[in-house]
């Protein structure tokens, strides 16, 4: 299938697989074509016409990208949230980690939020670009961009070869089989044949063949610049595929399989195109892990990395770019300050039946993860607009409906949690 | 021929393991769609409980064995019932939702017995004559294995005959096969969900207890490892089948110990490779329902 990348083809083309989800469903025929293309809402007329939530939106993006890429020369300290002032390393280290979990959360949402795929074995591809570049820089004499695109090609063939067994069930079987081969990858890492992989120990990074600027703690910031370029690319990408005629397919293949198939479309390859494109995203996000933490470590490629994916993007609310940043970063600065909190003095001292259950961050966050799901349907992101709606209706229903451009807004900002909603159903 | 005869019984036991957590996932799948991802949780809980009631006893005969097999598997059962009353409950047909709640359950009931028990491996007495081997043409068995596989054996019976000849057994087939008509019928299935909850617990806690007598030791990660392999021995069996859990937990079982011991350690690897082999040629398992 071809991506089409002007506007007009985009537009042309996706008013027709919007037509899909919409044509009989009921229900979902209103909030579909929205949630796939918030951004690119067209016209009776059919042109592209850029409202003012667009404009705001990209111009609010650009303050913010400009302000995380001015932080590491910066001296601001957020007690609470940062281990140190925003200059040093601690906090770019951690910055730097936010970014890139945001960022594989966003191939994740690829996955789930816009193909209703629910894999459980993304973090084979994670970690087979972080093994798979750890591996190729250890044993050949390469410089580092030969061995990442060596890597690249590794996990292209790799991510064919498995979506295109696991994609032949789908739903919670597609569940079980891609947590399956995940295990395997991460079973073959763990028993280290011939000291490749160097087992639960991991592998540390060999730094002969990399550029300078990317070695050592002083160097820090420049890793984070790199993670910050890696997340805005992801998300660029993402944006992309998903407003691309196939991302428009994938979404509604989502809504109703049959009916794609019915109108001659192949939903298998579709998804398989998806399941690539994410896969290799997230790969390339591995091997500026590996940079980042200097090794190759076991958790990298475990099915604990992808359930930490799977659950950011619920925090965030499924089907929502932003959403799966925010709970990229949400969840990992929460994790590293609740780790902090465990060692605590203050926990030490609490009874037992308090400080066990305290002590353990996953199990604060596992918590934090349930009331989510049964309380804030929508996520983090949907709780938000639907509080937004509601002071909006507060303030007086006529003042908020002056035009047509602000009512398609009030509605998606009402669809956003039922349509997390629906994407969860549909993907069963 | 001694090897083999020794991996076959090794293959059973494991399979036999492998079979009481497959068992409440598959009937749980089949009759509620829900992917259970706490189960491990329910299996790690019945080991611990097991090893508490033969730590504060401090006797390892057969008595305090039976009563933490009979401790296990209450805990599971509870465990399991508390998850379908508080948690499931709430969100029936809502099958992704359902799922990551479950996993939700599994994350922090781990963390909690990594807070309680450690993360450290505990080892495990149990009663004298699991140490000694018995002889069967020429191998020389664990005896272990053998309680396993009776164990597992009377549990398949047990849940066959509850299947087959009790009026709740009669609702949960029929469940399976079509709930939709069994609502219509104005039975509420939700007793049942509760049910098959509960039952697929205990024969969890029950594995669990089993699988800590097998490998020797308890630590909060043992469910989530036998987890995975439940998983893909109820996709290989088919979904919401009982006999094909089981003959697929001895398939894969045995396959995994023979390549273990020929093909040099790839025994993981292998099974996974039969899932695939199994999805390419029948994907809805050896005994699931064609759709």
């Amino acid at each position: 299938m071809t991506t089409d990348t002007d506007a007009a083809g985009t537009n042309s083309t996706g008013a027709n697989s919007q037509d899909i989800p919409g044509a009989g469903a009921s229900g979902t025929a209103d909030g579909a074509p929205r949630r796939t293309a918030p951004d690119q809402r067209s016209t009776p007329s059919g042109k592209p016409r850029p409202t003012r939530r667009t404009i705001v939106g990209a111009a609010a993006g650009l303050a913010g990208i400009v302000l995380l890429v001015l932080l590491p020369l910066l001296n601001l300290s957020l007690p609470g949230v940062l281990p140190g002032p925003t200059y040093t390393p601690g906090s770019l280290q951690l910055l730097a980690m936010c970014m890139l979990m945001a960022a594989a959360a966003l191939t994740y949402h690829l996955l789930l939020g816009v193909a209703g795929l629910l894999s459980f074995g993304h973090a084979l591809y994670f970690g087979a670009g972080v093994y798979g570049l750890a591996i190729i820089l250890q044993n050949l004499d390469i410089p580092l961009l030969p061995a990442m695109g060596l890597t690249l090609l590794v996990v292209i063939v790799l991510a064919h070869v498995v979506g295109s067994i696991s994609l032949r069930v789908s739903g919670i079987p597609f569940a079980m089989v891609t947590l399956a081969f995940a295990q395997a990858g991460s079973v073959i890492v763990g028993r280290n044949p011939d000291g490749t992989t160097g087992g639960d120990e991991g592998l540390s990074l060999r730094t002969e063949n990399l550029p300078d600027f990317l070695v050592g703690v002083v160097n820090t910031r420049n890793l984070y610049w790199l993670a910050l370029a890696v997340l805005v690319a992801v998300f660029i990408v993402v944006t992309w595929v998903q407003s691309s005629r196939a991302g428009h397919v994938a979404a509604a293949v989502r809504e109703n399989e049959l009916r794609v198939r019915v109108l001659g479309l192949q939903p298998y390859l579709v998804k398989l195109l998806i399941f690539v494109v994410s896969a290799v995203l997230v790969s390339i996000i591995g091997m500026v892990f590996l940079l980042l933490q200097s090794g190759a470590v076991p958790r990298a490629i475990s099915a604990d990395l992808t359930i930490t994916l799977l659950v950011m993007v619920v925090l965030g609310g499924v089907g929502s770019r932003w959403g799966a940043v925010i709970g990229g970063v949400f969840y990992t600065i929460l994790d590293q300050r609740l780790t902090t909190l465990a060692n605590s003095d203050a926990i030490d001292a609490l009874p037992d039946i308090l400080r066990i259950p305290l002590s353990e961050p996953l199990f604060i966050l596992g918590t934090l993860f349930i009331l989510v799901v049964l309380f804030l349907p929508g996520g983090l992101t949907g709780t938000a607009q639907r509080l937004a709606r509601r002071r909006n209706r507060l303030r007086g229903a006529g003042e908020a409906r002056t035009g047509e451009g602000s009512t398609a807004h009030d509605r998606t900002g009402h669809d956003r949690t039922e349509a997390s909603r629906e994407i969860l159903e549909e993907s069963a | 021929m001694s090897t083999v005869v020794l991996l076959l019984f090794t293959g059973l036991g494991l399979g036999a393991l492998y079979f009481l957590v497959a068992a409440g996932l598959s009937l749980i799948y089949g009759l509620m769609g829900v992917l259970n991802f706490a189960h491990g949780a329910f299996l790690t809980l019945g080991a611990f409980a097991g090893w508490e009631v033969a730590r504060r006893t401090g006797s390892d005969d057969w008595g305090i064995f039976l009563l933490s097999l009979l401790v296990g598997a209450a805990a599971g059962a509870a465990f399991a019932a508390f998850t379908e009353f508080v948690l499931i409950r709430r969100l029936y047909q809502r099958h992704i939702e359902q799922l990551l709640i479950t996993l939700g359950l599994s994350l922090a009931a781990v963390a909690l017995f990594d807070g309680i028990w450690g993360t450290d491996p505990v080892f495990i007495q149990g009663p004298a004559w699991f140490k000694d081997t018995t002889e069967i043409l020429g191998a020389r068995v664990p005896n272990d294995r053998f309680v396993c596989i009776i164990a597992a054996v009377l549990v398949l019976l047990a849940m066959v005959f509850f299947l087959k000849n009790t009026r709740y057994g009669m609702i949960i087939r029929a469940g399976v096969e079509n709930r939709s008509m069994v609502t219509a019928l104005g039975i509420d299935v939700r007793k049942a969900f509760t049910l098959v909850f509960t039952i697929g617990g205990a024969a969890a806690g029950l594995g669990g207890v089993l699988a800590s007598h097998y490998f020797g030791y308890v630590s909060p990660m043992l469910g989530g490892s036998l987890l995975i392999f439940a998983f893909i021995v109820t996709v290989i069996g088919g979904l919401g089948s009982l006999t094909g859990a089981a003959i697929a937990a001895v398939a894969v079982a045995v396959l995994q110990q023979f390549a273990n011991f020929y093909l040099g350690g790839t025994g993981d690897f292998v099974v996974v490779l039969a899932l695939a082999l199994v999805l390419l040629f029948r994907p809805s398992g050896l005994l699931g329902r064609t759709s």
